[in-house]
């Protein structure tokens, strides 16, 4: 209450001085506008989406063709793709920036850092974040750290190309390969700026959340989309210094010679006097961000999705408290399964064990989420917009890659599959599809509340169906590669009489993915198009339950114009029996809906249940029977 | 607007649709004969005249795309200034798409399963290696359940549940008892897995020794970007390693000093006998890379600075599994699966599994590490024989290594 209060007198200010008028460097560079932060956010998330896509097409082509000349690849990258064919060394560094980018650029900054602030203040009803001038340096070390990955390209000795994991040695000893000279130096500096930019975010966010609800809101009627982001927020807060301590230690051993990571290493018959470290440790410290870095990226697109389904089935989530403890339950458990990534690292296979049945175990409220999806779509009346249609997706590529996760975790079944496609195929459905097509479900749903106004719908209906079906045709041929026991990051199937079969199989492969890409010309037309040209959106366009509906299309500084609605009910009375609409927004007390008032509603209240009693005693039911 | 003006008419939109496709379809197939007169010059003009080629293709598809978006614009439109009903009910559509692509996708995944599921290893070829397929297959067959039955549901659903204006859904927040079934009954299933999964994770990583069938012990050398295999000479022992006394004579650091090293034998594939332990010893010199070698469903890392055992027994050889998998032609291989520089994708090395005659036969013809060279340096006496065959003079060291051990042993 305090802080409401405290935050309208800030509001009163604003009107009162003078010298807060907006220039063009407050209002669109240095902006300390959450609005404002989010689509700063969302569109460096999209520029460097389409990098890493476009990367990833460089690399399929190498994989699909790796006997013929592509003349164009010189002409574009030089001595990486002499004679038009790409370098070994240079397919290391694709895969390894496209990696990179993807997990810590496009789908945590890109997809967090989105809708964390674009909705956290909307749907929780505050004016702006807790620190709004944090909340623009965690944007501006961002994008330095975006900068500084792409800078990588414009070196000598090219990009980091260890992999995204960077394993010691091969990413510290610089002999190793020439990713692991200054472009590794780059990629380390970039992640601390990153990693800065990720916790100035987490605290904001976490610090929001937690005090600047507005009257009413209790954590009880937060959309499942704040539970989303406040959990990934604990998560990135948690796990992230981790991954600074093992950078730092990293770039210690890089640069002046200690041995953390580092023991017993001959380069050809060169005797590095490096002893004592151990590359095993680097490997902990990174999973055990990385980890829960894979539900950092996921949980924020199951809260969008969640949400998504529920406003275009027209029903309320099914089983909000268990999606609830679900989330936390997948928060606690993401800290104590870092080791499954590890089973043949050579760490002690006692652990193995141990982290098999933690690994398991999440697949738990993994599932109760799948199911309670399900149960939402059971007897809905629903409407397939485009976020629809990709909250759909959603679930489906969240089942097929979470499948095979049950192999992965299993560590008798990882000797034989661990670093083969199977595991590409794995994660790039669960996280990569999945994570990606929550956060275009946000873009679609969202866009009207970011821009003012509507993206097309049919370009929308085209884009997901091409994305859709193409992404399905490029990872899941790739499982069987993986059982067949090919290795992940492999130049090329040439060298391997077995792998030969393949070849046209990655040429399908190929094919899909530049037709995947290609179907994104249909989303970034039509998402910048929309932006100018886009029709007007009307205040409430999904006719959505939630806070940031209430706030007028136009922008302002502190949401809304007045005092900041109160909050009555959850999230998700949507075709409540008894009730003309099949909609009641949060901000609707629940005198005015005495019609639709189930004894549910008032838990523990008896005044309010009396009273309700005593209204449905005077209006006896007759037709109403939704 | 002259051009919406002329699409108005709804017959001249449909020609105007018909006659783009058919202008793409002429463009693609002039696209594949271009490609076909143009693949074996090495001219730049040529590939930018490609390259601009197929930037018109697409320039030319979205263009195609733009026209029917139009028309369905004004197809729309035209329904709407007619009073008429909405022209085009997308959330039919969409139910519909769902459901094709329900049987389309099922479909798929069964082709899947029986064409490229036909392409994959062959059945284990070691002992631990047949648990470790009993329990994919389990997995395979829980797992392809669930997904077909969740898939069933999320499209079945989408398809029968689309937006209609008559009906509202219904009002269904929660209910405990279904929640808690399916909470519990994915935590049994899991259990019963995570339980398998840890009894035959123990019984590869945790093996009683049989002292009356001792393991084979090879140790296995990773560096970029090849393989160095050390037999343990007739001792059975695999002798130390020091990674500082590595020169170029010496690559692998081999301490000459402990007696075990100096019969160890050096070979160029891996030969096993059939049915019999082999103990792995895998070391790294430079980078990790990994040990695998999946027709024995073997796969370890091998890290600088550790070293790490994996414990198997072949069960097939390589000519049962020639006949087997009726490729005449059919290796056992290990190599690389770790990232580890620019020749990690071949970085291979041959297994050869065989008759224990066989392999008697082979071993004696290997060479081993300790030569003339490192004699010297190591201050050994150079063998006399060394003019010898080399089978002889391993002979004549085995013998010294024995006597040497039995002195160490009072």
């Amino acid at each position: 209450m305090s802080t409401i209060a405290l935050h309208d007198e800030h509001n009163h200010d604003h009107a009162d001085h003078g010298h807060h008028k907006e220039t063009l460097i407050s209002k669109y560079i240095f902006s300390m506008d959450h609005k404002m932060i989010a689509k700063q956010f969302l569109i460096t998330g999209i520029i460097m989406a389409v990098i890493a896509m476009g990367l990833s097409i460089l690399f399929r082509i190498q994989l699909a063709w790796p006997d013929k000349n592509f003349p164009f690849l010189e002409t574009f990258l030089g001595k990486w793709a002499e004679g038009g064919r790409i370098k070994p060394d240079f397919y290391l560094a694709l895969v390894t920036i496209h990696g990179t980018i993807m997990v810590f650029f496009v789908l945590t900054a890109g997809l967090s850092g989105t809708f964390s602030n674009l909705l956290i203040p909307l749907q929780v009803g505050a004016r702006d974040m807790a620190s709004p001038f944090l909340n623009m340096l965690s944007y501006w070390f961002f994008f330095l750290a975006c900068v500084i990955m792409m800078s990588s390209f414009f070196i000598q000795t090219g990009p980091a190309s260890g992999g995204w994991t960077v394993y010691p040695p091969l990413s510290v000893v610089a002999k190793a390969m020439p990713g692991s000279g200054l472009g590794m130096t780059l990629w380390l500096f970039s992640m601390v700026l990153f990693v800065a930019s990720s916790l100035m975010g987490g605290i904001n966010y976490v610090s929001t959340i937690l005090n600047m609800r507005t009257k009413g809101m209790d954590l009880w009627k937060m959309p499942l989309t704040i539970w989303a982001f406040f959990l990934t927020a604990i998560l990135g807060i948690l796990s992230f210094p981790v991954l600074v301590a093992g950078v730092v230690l990293m770039v210690f051993d890089r640069s002046f010679g200690t041995s953390f990571y580092l023991s017993d290493i001959v380069m050809g018959t060169d005797i590095l006097p490096n002893e004592g470290g151990s590359p095993i440790l680097w490997q902990h410290l990174f999973w055990f961000l990385g980890h829960p870095e894979v539900y950092i990226v996921i949980m924020p697109a199951l809260g969008i999705s969640s949400e998504v389904i529920s406003v275009n089935s027209r029903k309320p989530i099914f089983g909000y408290h268990a999606m609830v403890y679900s989330l936390i339950g997948i928060t606690v458990l993401s800290f104590i399964v870092w080791g499954h990534h590890m089973f043949v690292t050579g760490m002690n296979p006692l652990l193995g064990g141990v982290f098999m049945i933690t690994t398991l175990i999440i697949a738990v409220p993994s599932a109760v989420k799948t199911f309670n999806y399900l149960a939402t779509l059971w007897r809905g009346n629903i409407r397939f917009t485009p976020a629809m249609l990709f909250a759909i997706g959603l679930v489906s590529f969240f089942i097929s890659g979470g499948l095979t996760g049950i192999f992965l975790g299993n560590a008798s079944l990882d000797i034989n599959l661990h670093d083969t496609y199977f595991v590409v195929a794995h994660f790039h459905l669960v996280m990569g599809s999945a994570a990606i097509f929550g956060m275009l479900a946000g873009v679609y749903h969202w866009f009207p509340k970011m821009f003012g106004r509507m993206m097309n719908a049919k370009l929308g209906y085209l884009h997901f169906w091409l994305t859709f079906i193409a992404a399905y045709l490029v990872f899941f041929p790739l499982h069987f590669l993986g059982l067949d026991g090919v290795p992940r990051r492999y130049y090329a199937f040439t060298e391997f009489e077995f792998m030969k079969k393949w070849l046209t199989v990655n040429v399908f492969v190929t094919w899909a993915a530049i037709m995947a890409a290609l179907a994104q010309v249909a989303f970034l037309f039509n998402f910048f198009y929309s932006i100018f040209k886009g029709k007007v959106s009307p205040q409430n366009p999904w006719e959505s339950n939630t806070l940031e509906w209430t706030a007028p299309v136009e922008h302002l500084h502190g949401n809304w114009p007045g005092e900041i609605p109160t909050v009555y009910r959850w999230p998700y009375d949507y075709s409540k029996p008894g009730h003309d609409a099949d909609f009641i927004p949060q901000t609707v007390p629940f005198s005015q809906t005495m019609s639709s008032n189930l004894p549910h509603d008032f838990e523990g209240n008896a005044e309010a249940e009396k009273i309700q009693q005593d209204w449905e005693l005077a209006n006896p039911v007759t037709e109403n029977k939704g | 607007m002259s051009l919406r003006k002329f699409i108005t008419n709804k017959t001249t939109a449909a020609l105007a649709v018909l006659i783009t496709a058919f202008a793409n379809t002429s463009v693609f197939a002039q696209d594949a004969a271009a490609g076909a007169a143009a693949a074996p010059k090495v001219d730049m003009g040529e590939v930018y005249k490609s390259v601009i080629f197929y930037i018109l293709v697409f320039l030319a598809a979205c263009l195609f795309i733009a026209i029917i978006g139009k028309a369905i614009r004004v197809y729309e439109l035209s329904r709407e200034a007619q009073g008429k009903a909405v022209g085009i009910n997308w959330n039919r559509i969409h139910a519909s798409l769902f459901a094709l692509f329900l049987v389309v996708g099922l479909y798929g995944v069964y082709w899947e399963y029986t064409v490229h599921g036909a392409m994959l290893l062959p059945d284990a070829a070691s002992e631990h290696g047949k648990k470790i397929d009993e329990m994919f297959n389990l997995t395979l067959i829980i797992t392809t359940i669930v997904f077909v039955v969740t898939h069933i549901l999320l499209f079945g659903f989408s398809y029968i549940y689309k937006y209609s204006a008559k009906r509202k859904a219904y009002y269904y927040p929660h209910n405990n008892t279904i929640e808690k079934i399916w909470t519990i009954v994915p935590a049994l299933v899991l259990t019963v897995l995570v339980l398998m999964g840890f009894l035959t994770w123990r019984s590869i990583f945790f093996k009683v020794e049989d002292p009356k069938n001792k393991p084979l012990q090879i140790e296995v050398t990773s560096e970029q970007f090849k393989w160095s295999i050390r037999y343990p000479g007739a001792d059975g022992v695999v002798g130390n390693k020091n990674y500082k006394l590595t020169t170029a004579t010496n690559p692998l650091g081999i301490d000459f000093k402990d007696l075990n090293s100096r019969d160890d034998e050096m070979a160029d594939e891996m030969v096993i006998p059939v049915g019999k332990p082999v103990k792995l010893i895998l070391t790294s010199k430079d980078v990790i890379h990994s040990f695998y070698m999946p027709h024995f469903r073997v796969q370890l890392n091998t890290v600088p600075g550790m070293r790490v055992y994996f414990e198997f027994t072949p069960t097939k050889t390589t000519a049962e599994m020639q006949q087997e998998t009726n490729d005449p032609n059919f290796k056992y291989l290990f190599y690389c699966a770790k990232i580890c520089g620019s020749g990690h994708y071949n970085m291979q090395k041959v297994v050869r599994v065989v008759s224990e005659a066989e392999y008697k036969t082979w071993i004696a013809e290997q060479k081993t590490y300790l030569n003339d060279d490192l004699r010297k340096q190591f201050n050994l006496p150079v063998a006399p024989a060394a003019a010898k065959s080399e089978a002889d003079s391993t002979a004549t060291d085995t013998a010294a290594v024995k006597t040497n051990q039995m002195a160490l042993n009072k």
